[in-house]
């Protein structure tokens, strides 16, 4: 590796670790920023000339602190106008759970903060994008995510949101917090909502580092281990959801042989982790579902009614609309199509499904199927006002003129 | 520690209809709070009815724009607030969360410090 491309690993596996190791010495997030992007390109330099470290990120840690310490002994006012996080950490916390990278990820992911500025804060604070880079993650304009990522780290600092591991009983709450915002990252990336394809990559590799970190830092939580095998299994199959002219395949067509065995190992072995924990939580369910696509030969021979109990459990502990119509897209392939049909209908009436285009394309799908052509005609019509992405737009405007 | 303070938002109508028996309760769990709050509680008032506040903008003038009726354009008006002494958000929002505001919610706002 050239000593550039050495760097770009150390930014990409160890930006969490040095700049959580020197936010507890600055107490203060911009300053831990400048100091830590600072050590960054000064590797560039030393390391061309003396040879790259063996622990890159124990020597960017070292050289990023260095440079705090001599800010703020320099700087006396500097020190006095930092709004200092608190970061005293009560005993009771075992230490496995004292990483400093934990700190760092449930200060970003605080529900005081918008779950909007959760996630910018989560790729600029652990994942070290640039404001530009989270800027275009997010389709919105650079000024606004900046906007955006000073106010939050305005209200840390000024609301005292501590650097810190809530207590035992809080921190279940407070991780699940942090999986949401690292799910969300994930679907981001898996079907982008606009767009010209299908996937954002770089999201998704995002969220399965983030997820992959959260393993190692917490390897008895059954959520974690959960959502990294959903996100496993469910990216397992990437290579197959689009065809080689970009067009969508669904699950129903796409080539099996080609799914990425390794991923749906590993996956199904986290699963197995997760559901160990009763009752299972919403993203062990999810993984499971996941599961038994990876494990089925085909679309014909899935374990269907596995698939609906799983759903069933899955609704009763989050109960959402789009849980919901997952689970009666299952019904239609467990039950036939009049059944998928029934439980659809009775999902009308939800305000939160009224523009969500995937409950008009899942009832064009099974009308077609029982024959009844041109309302399934009418059903996708209204999926295609309600679908942005490109890619899912031109597999829908397929079905329709096959019917 | 910092300090913050503990605002309670409630509908009116809630308190313009409640029977003895809803007040006498609601004001039992305010002592509640309180007593089980005490090293933190520094201090709390009742606020009067909405229809007593009167709103002070600055105007275009410079001037002031006295008008009557509270600032919030929501259905519920400020009705009382608490001051407490937390360790940092985390604790404060876990103290709000037991003040007993049964016909609204609350609002957590760090105290601004001038040195």
């Amino acid at each position: 590796m050239t000593v550039a491309a050495e760097v770009a690993d150390a930014h990409r596996h160890e930006w969490a670790f040095v700049l959580a190791a020197t936010v507890r010495v600055t107490r203060d997030l911009d300053l831990a920023e400048e100091c830590v992007q600072d050590a960054y390109a000064r590797a560039l330099t030393v390391w061309a000339a003396s040879g790259v470290p063996a622990n890159k990120g124990a020597w960017l840690t070292t050289v990023a602190k260095r440079r705090a310490i001599d800010l703020l002994r320099r700087d006396a006012a500097l020190r006095r106008r930092l709004p200092l996080l608190l970061d005293e950490q009560p005993e009771t916390v075992p230490p496995t759970v004292q990483d400093d990278r934990l700190r760092l990820i449930l200060i970003c992911c605080h529900p005081a903060l918008a779950q909007e500025a959760q996630v910018a804060l989560t790729l600029r604070l652990l994942c070290g994008l640039t404001t530009a880079e989270v800027a275009r993650a997010f389709l919105v304009s650079e000024p606004t995510m900046a906007a955006r990522i000073t106010r939050a780290k305005k209200k840390i600092a000024n609301a005292h949101i501590p650097f810190r591991v809530p207590p035992a009983d809080e921190l279940p709450e407070r991780v699940d917090a942090v999986l949401t915002v690292v799910n969300l990252l994930f679907t981001t990336g898996h079907t982008a909502p606009v767009g010209d394809g299908l996937v954002r990559r770089d999201l998704v590799e995002r969220a399965l580092d983030l997820s992959r970190m959260l393993r190692v830092l917490l390897p008895a939580d059954p959520g974690v281990a959960g959502l990294l095998a959903l996100i496993l299994l469910t990216d397992a199959r990437r290579t197959t959801r689009v065809a080689e002219d970009g067009s969508l395949v669904l699950l129903k067509d796409q080539d099996r042989t080609r799914w990425d065995r390794n991923a749906i190992t590993e996956g199904i072995a986290l699963v197995r982790d997760a559901l160990r924990c009763r009752p299972p939580g919403r993203f062990a369910l999810m993984a499971a579902i996941a599961a038994v696509h990876s494990e089925a030969p085909s679309w014909q021979d899935t374990d269907w009614r596995e698939i609906v109990s799983l759903y069933d459990l899955l609704v009763q502990l989050w109960p959402s609309p789009v849980v919901a119509l997952n689970r009666a897209v299952a019904v239609g392939q467990a039950e036939g199509p009049a059944e998928g049909l029934r439980a659809l209908d009775a999902l009308a009436t939800e305000p939160q499904l009224a523009g969500y285009g995937y409950l008009a394309a899942a009832r064009a799908d099974f009308l077609a199927r029982l024959g009844r052509t041109a309302e399934a005609r009418t059903a996708y019509g209204e999926a295609l006002l309600l679908t942005e992405n490109t890619v899912e737009r031109a597999f829908l405007e397929t079905r329709l003129n096959r019917l | 520690m910092s300090q913050y303070l503990i605002l309670i938002y409630e509908d009116e109508a809630g308190w313009a209809t409640a029977d003895q028996a809803t007040y006498d309760q609601v004001m039992k769990g305010h002592l509640t709070f309180s007593e089980n709050n005490a090293s933190s509680v520094l201090g709390g008032n009742a606020l009067q009815p909405n229809g007593t506040a009167t709103s002070i903008r600055k105007d275009a003038d410079g001037g002031f724009a006295i008008t009557d009726g509270p600032f919030a354009e929501t259905k519920e008006g400020l009705g009382g607030y608490y001051l407490v002494e937390a360790a940092d958000l985390d604790e404060a929002i876990a103290i709000a969360k037991q003040v007993p505001a049964s016909f609204g919610g609350v609002e957590v706002r760090p105290i601004r410090v001038f040195d």
